[in-house]
């Protein structure tokens, strides 16, 4: 699926954010919307913005971003971004989507093996801050949920709690998922300032990939990285937050899989689900693979172990990013279909599975690099 | 950022030594040594493992020492939040320390309808009214109990039987629950009781002020009957119906019973628990005999060496498993709270088995004449003429005036196991407990002498037997002692965590 297209941008010199509109709007209502069409509609006044595949210029001094490749992604009512310069027009938010993310920052303080969506060393805060705030004024109705993600979002400091805020008075029964490292939250003023802002539906996903401290700072490739997480998620307990860890499983993770899963119910006994996740075959990852790889299928009796371990303890576990046929059947109602809509496919090898609809499939990059043993299963092994 | 990645190595604390953290450890069958910290985390390791720690040749990096640093064993220049954690724990198993005194004992009558030959208070008989509690002695017990610090407290009514002194039990909950609102405290009432003189009017009464029943059940008739004998030779016959009275008007999980193990008792582990099974309980637990008041002037009936009770614990734990395996969810309530100790970073709120004792420090008991005592077995001393662990009265003493008397202090001198000549080396100690008043009733010192102390005999070997049972990790075991654990139903998680 597509997020973005770009075009020739004139007439704004500042990213303008609005709820695209594909057919004409009545002119009270056009402040929040930006015009999505082949050409311009006859009467352009009051739109926050216009977005056309055709090379008509500007015919009004409304921001304009003509000749984009294409327009057809966007739907009546997503949420656009239009960008000075680059003409880059990005979709942030699409309500048809059960999966929308608020992109925080591409700055990040870790600088993980397998990240997905490597950082960048760029001063976007501000930018994307300002862009956010005016996103979530024009989300309506609410979703049912909502992730921030990054980067590390804990980077945009008060900007954070102001989006946090935000989030709380405009759509206090949205579940907000955010994905961190937790790293920053080892200072306490931050996390009581943070848990001060008393989102009601607030919880934060956090990763931890070893009990041990130099195995974890190698793989987010960050000295001190694991005391300061560690401190962090005490310092979120403390002030009541709500946390899940997140494990991404490969070579380097595997090992003492089974001994991270007793540490944390030793030490993290208050978090409120454990993921642990496949490895995703983009961004860093492939750079990596060569001290990544491990087949799924190799790993079953260390995640099964794994899985017990938290379990027994009565703490809640999910497996995300697998396939069933490689999965161990005890393991199977474990996992979860986690892969968004749009970066989610099936490979040829699954036309003839039947329980491919239980199955939570591969991403879309997986289809360079995948276990050797995905093949098709029998309804009779499916979830008993 | 960079796509310059960093080797593993580069990750490595520059100093790569090592500090020991404190640990306990012993050699255990198998040809291993099993290592405990501060916090009850435990390694099973080969034997050998511990000389080599310590003499600092365990390499770093190895399995081993990842687990011994993850455990909180060692420590080194990268340990700095692994002190936190250790801290963290430690704070979580001493929590039971907060409060101070949470349990109030309060013993309305020393008056009874029953005659057991192991009966720790010293009873009356029915019509001696001089034995039951005045109206100005509960005023002045209550108020000590709510000079307290806790905000959780418990009140525990006993005899005697103290149904037959009901008025005085209904006048001491009364004003318990005023006072306790006043001082905003919350309040558990629990009633010990033989339920053979229940009537429709104190089950109302029960159900009104929302009281808990704790009664006796020994097992079968034959057993239950020998043990409890009263006229009419019908205790089991009673207790069986007026529990399912109770459970009727009280609710089902209002009614707890327990069992005390008397020399006819050890013949029957199985009769025993099939009986708490057949009256629909989901607990049992294996008690040995107090030492203490008619249990010692009987002891010819009803006495035993703990090798024997420990032979009954161990039959009946494995009957216990058997039952749970096909199904039905039966805890062993002494098993759970070691368990707990072992196995979760959680602490339990059981006096009997903690350091420092919970004897006066988290107990009270407050006799029917004013006395106060340390526990209910310090009482019976009393009854006994020895009257080492009376604090005082709440006629002529304040709860400060208890709590720094002679007496109070001869007991936490010797409430630490940590500082216990025996047990500040034992690889147990984590787990375990102290008696001073059971040193004191059966060596004559309250410190004691562990070779031959019962109470050490019997948790060493209940302990060990755990952990050999831990360690062969048979996964129907252990998955029967996690339902325990984490109060799920044997049959939930057989469904859900198939192996």
């Amino acid at each position: 699926m597509k997020l973005t297209t770009a075009g020739v941008a004139s007439g704004f010199d500042k990213a303008v954010v609005g709820i695209a509109a594909t057919s004409p709007v009545p002119p009270s209502e056009r402040s929040k919307h930006i015009w999505v069409g082949t050409v311009p509609p006859d009467d352009v006044a009051g739109y926050r913005g216009i977005i056309t595949i055709s090379d008509s210029a500007a015919q009004s001094g409304s921001p304009h971003v003509h000749k984009v490749r294409e327009i057809d992604h966007i739907s009546d009512g997503d949420i656009v971004v239009m960008e000075p310069g680059s003409g880059f027009v990005r979709s942030l938010y699409r309500p048809a989507d059960k999966h929308n993310s608020i992109f925080a920052t591409e700055r990040c303080n870790s600088n993980c093996l397998m990240c997905s969506q490597p950082p960048k060393d760029r001063d976007d805060i501000e930018e994307l801050s300002e862009r956010n705030l005016e996103l979530v004024r024009l989300i309506n109705p609410p979703p049912a949920y909502l992730t921030i993600t990054g980067g590390e979002p804990t980077l945009l400091g008060d900007r954070l709690l102001t989006l946090i805020s935000a989030l709380g008075k405009r759509m206090p029964d949205t579940a907000i998922h955010m994905l961190t490292n937790g790293r920053k939250f080892a200072w306490t003023s931050f996390a009581h300032q943070f848990a001060a802002v008393n989102h009601p539906n607030l919880s934060l996903g956090i990763p931890l990939y070893s009990d041990i401290a130099n195995d974890h700072d190698f793989v987010v490739q960050a000295k001190d990285a694991f005391d300061q997480t560690i401190m962090g998620l005490h310092q979120l307990a403390r002030w009541g937050q709500r946390i899940e860890i997140r494990v991404v499983l490969h070579a380097k993770t595997i090992e003492r899989l089974p001994e991270l899963a007793e540490f944390i119910y030793r030490n993290l006994t208050f978090v409120e689900h454990v993921a642990l996740m496949g490895l995703e075959n983009i961004g860093y990852a492939p750079k990596n693979m060569g001290v990544l790889w491990i087949d799924p299928n190799e790993y079953q009796d260390k995640l099964h172990e794994a899985v017990l371990i938290l379990r027994q303890r009565g703490m809640n576990v999910s497996i995300y990013n697998h396939q069933l046929c490689v999965l161990k059947p005890d393991l199977w109602k474990y996992a979860k279909k986690s892969i968004s809509d749009w970066k989610n496919i099936y490979i040829d090898k699954c036309d003839d599975c039947e329980v491919q609809d239980d199955c939570g499939g591969f991403f879309k990059w997986a289809t360079k690099l995948h276990s050797a043993h995905i093949h098709p299963m029998k309804r009779d092994n499916a979830r008993q | 950022m960079s796509r310059i990645f960093l080797p593993l190595e580069a990750y490595r604390p520059v100093e790569t030594s090592y500090e020991l953290l404190p640990f306990r450890f012993t050699r255990f069958t198998g040809d291993r040594e099993l290592l405990v910290n501060e916090t009850g985390e435990y390694l099973f390791a080969p034997a050998g493992t511990v000389a080599k720690l310590v003499d600092r040749k365990v390499v770093f990096g190895s399995p081993l020492y990842s687990s011994l640093k993850a455990k909180q064993f060692i420590y080194d220049s990268s340990s700095s939040p692994n002190l936190d954690l250790l801290a963290t724990k430690y704070r979580t198993k001493y929590a039971f320390l907060d409060g101070a005194t949470k349990l109030h004992i309060f013993v309305v009558t020393l008056r009874c309808d029953h005659s057991c030959h192991y009966c720790q208070v010293s009873r009356q008989t029915a019509s001696h009214l001089e034995y039951d509690m005045s109206t100005s002695t509960a005023d002045r017990s209550l108020v000590m109990m709510m000079d307290s610090p806790g905000k959780d407290l418990t009140l525990e009514l006993q005899g005697g039987e103290a149904m037959l002194a009901f008025d005085m039990v209904k006048y001491i909950v009364g004003n318990a629950q005023k006072l306790a609102s006043q001082r905003q405290k919350n309040l558990d009432i629990v009633l010990t009781t033989n339920l053979a003189n229940v009537t429709d009017d104190i089950l109302a009464f029960l159900k009104e002020k929302r009281i808990k029943i704790s009664t006796s059940l020994d097992g079968p008739a034959f057993i239950h009957n020998a043990n409890r004998p009263r006229p009419g030779n019908n205790s089991h016959e009673l207790v069986l119906r007026n529990i399912e009275r109770c459970r009727d008007v009280l609710g089902f999980g209002q009614v707890a019973a327990l069992m005390t193990t008397t020399q006819l008792s050890l013949k029957h582990p199985i009769e025993i628990i099939d009986e708490y099974v057949q009256q629909s309980f989901h607990s049992v637990f294996l008690r040995p005999i107090s030492p203490y008041g008619f249990a010692i002037r009987t002891r010819r009936k009803t006495g035993y060496q703990m090798r024997a009770f420990l032979d009954f614990y161990k039959k009946g734990l494995a009957h216990i498993l058997d039952i749970n395996r096909r199904g039905y969810h039966l805890v062993e309530v002494y098993t759970k709270i070691l368990l707990t100790k072992i196995l979760t970073p959680h602490g339990t709120g059981f006096v009997d088995l903690q350091s420092p004792a919970g004897a006066g420090w988290n107990v009270l008991v407050y006799n029917y004449d004013g006395d106060v005592y340390v526990s209910d077995e310090s009482r019976m001393l009393a009854e006994m003429n020895d009257f080492t662990f009376r604090l005082g009265n709440v006629h002529k003493h304040s709860r400060r005036d208890i709590l720094t008397s002679e007496a109070f202090l001869e007991v936490q001198q010797a409430s630490c196991n940590q500082s216990l000549p025996g047990c500040s080396d034992c690889a147990y100690q984590t787990y375990c407990g102290s008696d001073p008043i059971f040193n004191h009733a059966t060596q004559g010192d309250s410190f004691g002498f562990r070779p031959t102390s019962a109470f050490c005999e019997r948790n060493m070997e209940v302990i060990r037997c755990l952990f050999e049972m831990i360690g062969k990790n048979d996964p129907d075991t252990m998955r029967i002692f996690w339902s325990w654990l984490t109060d799920r139903n044997v049959s939930e998680t057989a469904k859900e965590m198939r192996v």
